[in-house]
């Protein structure tokens, strides 16, 4: 990593914790050099055959996703329903054949609250903490959590209603959800109450689903709603502090999405189906500091973005495997 | 499609921020306001789990080996582990209506009591973060008259090496709450299905299998003087029926809980008398 990427770097952590995230101040020689060429060259033809391109789009790996989520969860459910004894328990902490699995968030609010740590749950949080390490954080959030799911279809209603012009989005302050995160905190830890597995969709849709329906569904239904008319992907984009712990994991890790800026036409198609769009703000024409440039630890590793590139220009990568391979 | 016209928002790095027309400023306001809207929507609903805990509480039975009330809301992660494991389906998870305890273990005793058909207590097992324990760890204080003075020994293993349940504290105590109803002061017999026909819940009977439980209505009664809870307990010396005297003088008999109980409820499940005479207050402990 140069100084470049280093700052770029410093620059993805910190846009995670609520920064918009700004045009960059020094760009890699070879980086200027194509956004130059960009600037002054505009091929017609391709540009032509790129929009064809757009007009047939891929799902790939969105199905992958949503096949992976749903198996993810139904595996809890069978587990517990027909007694097969494979992943018990819920997305809060489970065990899968015999390994303890606690979710990060679950296990510092139950630490904070409760003030002391035993054996298994410091194995299971170390478990979800090497696996996470391994696959990105956040890729918990697209590929596992059930609202992520629930929320991806509420945010198609979204865009429909706002297509009819029912509805507009409205933005909140990003920064909110670090406060979040510091506030049920700082609640768990004053109260002796884990107050934020209360109301968290992740844990409610999952007992839910494992344990059957209950009251609660009406706080998620709540958020849906809140969703739907008001505020797109407002609970993952602006509140869930789990996503923000998995972002902190994901800071280390080496599966990511990379963008490579030769072969984008900067349409920006792929920020329109992303979550979290500012970690793609490299992609905006003019903002990539070098030639290839990793996205931030906020990313949830969806692949709506590889997917919705024609290019190839956002593609996943693993952290240095590409040298040795 | 293009993102050109977005970059040109914000300002270049470097020279101070132009001053923004009025109905950017309407939009920010705006912005904030609804920050705020998200903010209070949040948090109103976090804290509103302290409502039921304020007011109108419901004591909850919690599986064996919980600890004390506070502590266990403060250490479960609602995981519903101990649910997965009890082979009476005993263990159900709290709703909405509890506010912090929602999604958080506890027992209906009458609709289905812990009545051990597990051997060793697996809830405690299964619990990944000590909400459910065999000991306690030594800084958190002891309920008064929780600790049990020896480890009960369970009906079913007593001809075992090992007959003991691994239990130092009780959940709660079995108590009388309506001797009034009771079938045994009142010197009547008791026969038939315990609960009717239509209950679903199931109690291990060593008469019948050992190791598995049957549906309490396939189980009928038929006994001079009711005695139900006694020959349902799974928990050597908690209960007898003893011979007491009303406040009129004349002699009764009458269940009497000992020291040995360990508030699992299966007498208050077994209860035929509705709602039942006897039954588990939660937390209570032991008073001689």
């Amino acid at each position: 990593m140069n100084d470049i990427q280093k700052r770029r770097f410093l620059d993805q952590i910190m846009v995670m914790f609520g920064r918009e995230p700004k045009k960059p101040t020094d760009i890699s020689p070879k980086a200027q050099e194509i956004h130059f060429y960009k600037k002054g060259n505009k091929d017609f033809n391709a540009e032509k055959a790129h929009a064809r391109a757009h007009a047939e789009p891929s799902h790939k790996w969105r199905n992958r996703r949503w096949i992976t989520l749903i198996l993810a969860n139904l595996l809890f459910v069978v587990s517990f329903r027909f007694d097969v004894q494979i992943l018990e328990g819920a997305l809060t902490a489970s065990r899968f054949i015999g390994f303890h699995l606690i979710d990060l968030n679950s296990a510092l609010q139950v630490m904070l609250a409760h003030k002391h740590i035993i054996m298994n749950l410091l194995i299971g949080t170390g478990t979800v903490l090497v696996l996470w390490i391994l696959f990105g954080g956040r890729t918990f959030c697209s590929w596992v959590c059930p609202y992520h799911l629930l929320a991806e279809w509420a945010e198609k209603l979204h865009l429909w209603l706002a297509r009819k012009k029912l509805v507009t989005d409205q933005t909140i302050d990003r920064r909110l959800r670090s406060v979040f995160w510091l506030v049920f905190a700082l609640l768990a830890f004053a109260t002796g109450y884990t107050v934020y597995e209360a109301i968290s969709p992740t844990g409610i849709l999952s007992r839910a689903l494992i344990y059957g329906p209950g009251l609660a569904l009406l706080w998620v239904l709540a958020l849906l709603v809140f969703e739907v008319f008001f505020s797109k992907r407002a609970w993952c984009r602006y509140a869930c502090p789990i996503g923000l712990t998995y972002g902190v994991v994901g800071i280390v890790s080496p599966l990511r999405i990379k963008y490579r800026l030769q072969n984008c036409f900067h349409e920006g198609d792929c920020r329109k189906v992303c979550l979290v769009p500012h970690v793609l703000d490299t992609v905006i024409k003019g903002r990539a500091v070098d030639t290839e440039v990793p996205i931030g630890p906020d990313c949830t590793r969806c692949g709506l973005c590889v997917d919705a590139c024609p290019t190839g220009s956002l593609a996943f990568d693993v952290k240095g495997l590409s040298k040795l391979l | 499609m293009s993102d050109e016209g977005k970059t040109s928002e914000t300002p270049a790095a470097g020279k101070p921020p132009p001053p923004l027309s009025k109905e950017r400023q309407q939009q920010a306001r705006r912005r904030v306001l609804r920050t705020i809207l998200l903010t209070g929507g949040v948090m109103g609903a976090a804290l509103s789990g302290f409502l039921p805990l304020a007011y109108a509480r419901k004591s909850r039975l919690r599986p064996p080996g919980a600890l004390d009330e506070k502590d266990f809301l403060s250490s479960c992660i609602k995981c519903g582990q101990c649910v997965q494991v009890c082979p009476v389906q005993a263990i159900k998870l709290a709703d909405l209506v509890d506010g912090f305890g929602v999604g958080v273990p506890y027992i209906d005793a009458r609709e289905q009591a812990c009545d051990f058909s597990c051997d060793a207590v697996q809830c405690i097992l299964a619990c990944p973060t000590g909400s459910l324990t065999y000991k306690k760890p030594d800084f958190l204080p002891v309920r008064d008259g929780a600790r049990l003075a020896a480890a009960p020994i369970l009906l079913a293993k007593e001809k075992d090496a090992e007959p003991t349940l691994n239990l130092q504290e009780r959940i709660g105590v079995a108590r009388l709450t309506r001797p009034e109803s009771c079938l045994a002061i009142q010197g009547k017999g008791f026969k038939g299905q315990a609960r009717g026909p239509q209950f679903d819940g199931e109690l291990r009977y060593m008469s019948v299998d050992r190791w598995k439980p049957i549906k309490v209505a396939d189980h009928p009664y038929d006994v001079s003087l009711c005695n139900l809870c006694v020959q349902a307990c799974p928990i050597k010396n908690a209960i007898s029926i003893e011979t007491v005297f009303a406040p009129d003088g004349s002699q009764r008999k009458s269940p009497v809980v000992h020291e040995p109980c360990v508030g699992c409820g299966v007498c208050e499940m077994i209860c035929p008398t509705e709602p039942a005479s006897i039954e588990v207050i939660p937390g209570e402990g032991w008073r001689a």
